[in-house]
């Protein structure tokens, strides 16, 4: 298949990127849109011309680390897939295929296709986690979770936190990932335990890094590549607004924790 | 004003802006059965009998400095919001906004910007004249809405507007219902599918009731 590419390039987080168009030969249909970027790269290095710097890791879905804005879709033309899950044959043969980083204010563009994420660091550091103490190793069933509960969770920590929600949203929103990071906690006994203090850390963490406001457009349900839905977001609003009107004064702590 | 609000987290002003909103939806309806009293053949005797009533009675009095209270924090919000939103992405994409969402929910502030024109003329036409601070169209005595309506109406161009802007409420009203019900975490497997049900309802009926009166005015006198 050829195709014809057009693909931002920026030399480093304060050049002024620009799209720079590629013509692309004989790629196979199994190919994914990775590999295809591979063997563009390749002709680059020996044309002796800079290759595209892409973001990568696992190249099977789970890690996250893949991002791109492919057609004005994150992840590209297919639905529930990362980028490298994405395959040459969902387009078709002469196509052009325009490719650019995520956009939003706290993903800053540092190369090419690639934008620093570590604001969604930030906010797991804020509060998505539990705090534990050490010590022996608790019994797998000592604490019993309802079958439902459990799947529910799971469904919310699927989030692979790539951004492709934020990429979605025209209002640059980290709402589902915030979301689905509340969520999976908030759901099981384990996390209950710092449900309050959590969510509101998280949410204003979140705003903090200028992450727009979500307005239910429902865009980042649609290009999630876990398919997390918005319901989580709606959990995560009534765990705010329970913790913000339910929360008691704050008192003085014996340290720990939050 | 602002500056209070900006110090407040999103899901908070989305909170106060889908409470205002929602009050504002539960207003529409009482406004519209009031409006529906320009069709009876009565010469406006309903009519004026209930906007007598709404002028006068104190308790409608005390909920008008809400209604316009909610009017205030839902524009103010709504707008601090959209600000907020458009800084959020300062470098757009090239190829804009493929995925599949609520069409409506997109245009949010340009509807609510047509809707809040309208609502200025309105103001104009009506509650200032009230007041006094705006005279009422010739030989018209200032408490007489039901002679200004019939006037206004009878203005096609003015009733064709009117009934346009009722598409555009539609489309506001389309998203807002719904939306709401998902801001302030009241989101049910069993319950949700009937809110967007009854959202959806809503932002037809009522807009296609308030534009029945400018177009049986249109056609029909």
């Amino acid at each position: 298949m050829n195709f014809t590419l057009k693909i931002w390039r920026q030399k480093n987080a304060k050049a002024k990127g620009k799209f720079v168009t590629y013509k692309i030969n004989d790629i196979s249909s199994n190919c994914s849109f990775l590999e295809m970027l591979d063997i563009l790269n390749e002709q680059l290095v020996v044309k002796g011309e800079e290759p595209v710097a892409f973001d990568h890791d696992c190249r099977e879905g789970i890690c996250g680390t893949c991002s791109l804005y492919i057609n004005g879709r994150p992840h590209g033309p297919d639905d529930a897939v990362t980028t490298c899950q994405l395959h040459m044959r969902k387009f078709k043969d002469g196509d052009t295929i325009v490719v650019e980083p995520w956009r939003a204010k706290p993903f800053p563009v540092i190369r090419d296709l690639i934008c620093d994420r570590q604001a969604f660091d930030k906010i797991i550091q804020a509060g998505g986690f539990i705090s534990v103490n050490t010590g022996g190793i608790p019994d797998a069933n000592a604490i019993l979770i309802p079958k439902e509960k459990a799947d529910y969770s799971m469904d919310a920590a699927a989030c692979i936190g790539c951004g492709a929600c934020v990429a979605a949203c025209k209002n640059a929103s980290a709402m589902l990932f915030v979301a689905a990071k509340v969520s999976h906690l908030a759901l099981l006994p384990q996390g209950k335990a710092e449900a309050s203090e959590r969510v509101q850390a998280m949410v204003s963490k979140m705003d903090e890094l200028g992450f727009g406001n979500c307005t239910n457009t429902g865009a980042c349900e649609a290009e999630c590549p876990k398919q997390i839905s918005i319901t989580n977001i709606a959990r995560m609003n009534r765990e705010f607004l329970g913790a913000k009107l339910g929360a008691q004064k704050k008192r003085a702590s014996g340290g720990g924790g939050f | 004003m602002s500056n209070i609000a900006l110090s407040y987290s999103s899901i908070t002003k989305k909170v106060f802006l889908a409470i205002a909103g929602l009050f504002l939806i539960s207003f529409l309806v009482l406004h519209l059965v009031i409006n529906l009293l320009l069709l009876s053949s009565d010469g406006g005797m309903a009519y004026t009998e209930a906007v007598h009533f709404m002028t006068t009675n104190p308790i409608i009095k005390v909920m008008e400095i809400f209604l316009f209270g909610g009017f205030a924090l839902h524009i103010i919000l709504g707008i601090i919001i959209q600000i907020q939103n458009w800084m959020a992405r300062p470098v757009r994409y090239k190829v804009e906004g493929y995925s599949h969402n609520s069409f409506f929910s997109k245009y949010m502030i340009h509807t609510g910007a047509i809707i809040f024109i309208f609502l200025m003329v309105h103001f104009f036409n009506f509650y200032f004249v009230k007041l006094g601070w705006v005279s009422p169209p010739a030989g018209l005595e200032r408490e007489d809405f039901f002679q200004m309506a019939t006037l206004l109406f009878s203005n096609n161009f003015y009733a064709i507007l009117y009934m346009v802007l009722m598409v555009f409420l539609a489309f506001h009203l389309n998203h807002a219902f719904q939306s709401a019900f998902q801001t302030l975490g009241l989101n049910h497997s069993k319950y949700t599918p009937a809110i967007k049900f009854i959202g959806t309802l809503y932002s037809v009926i009522v807009p296609a009731g308030f534009a029945l009166i400018p177009a049986y005015f249109l056609f029909f006198k």
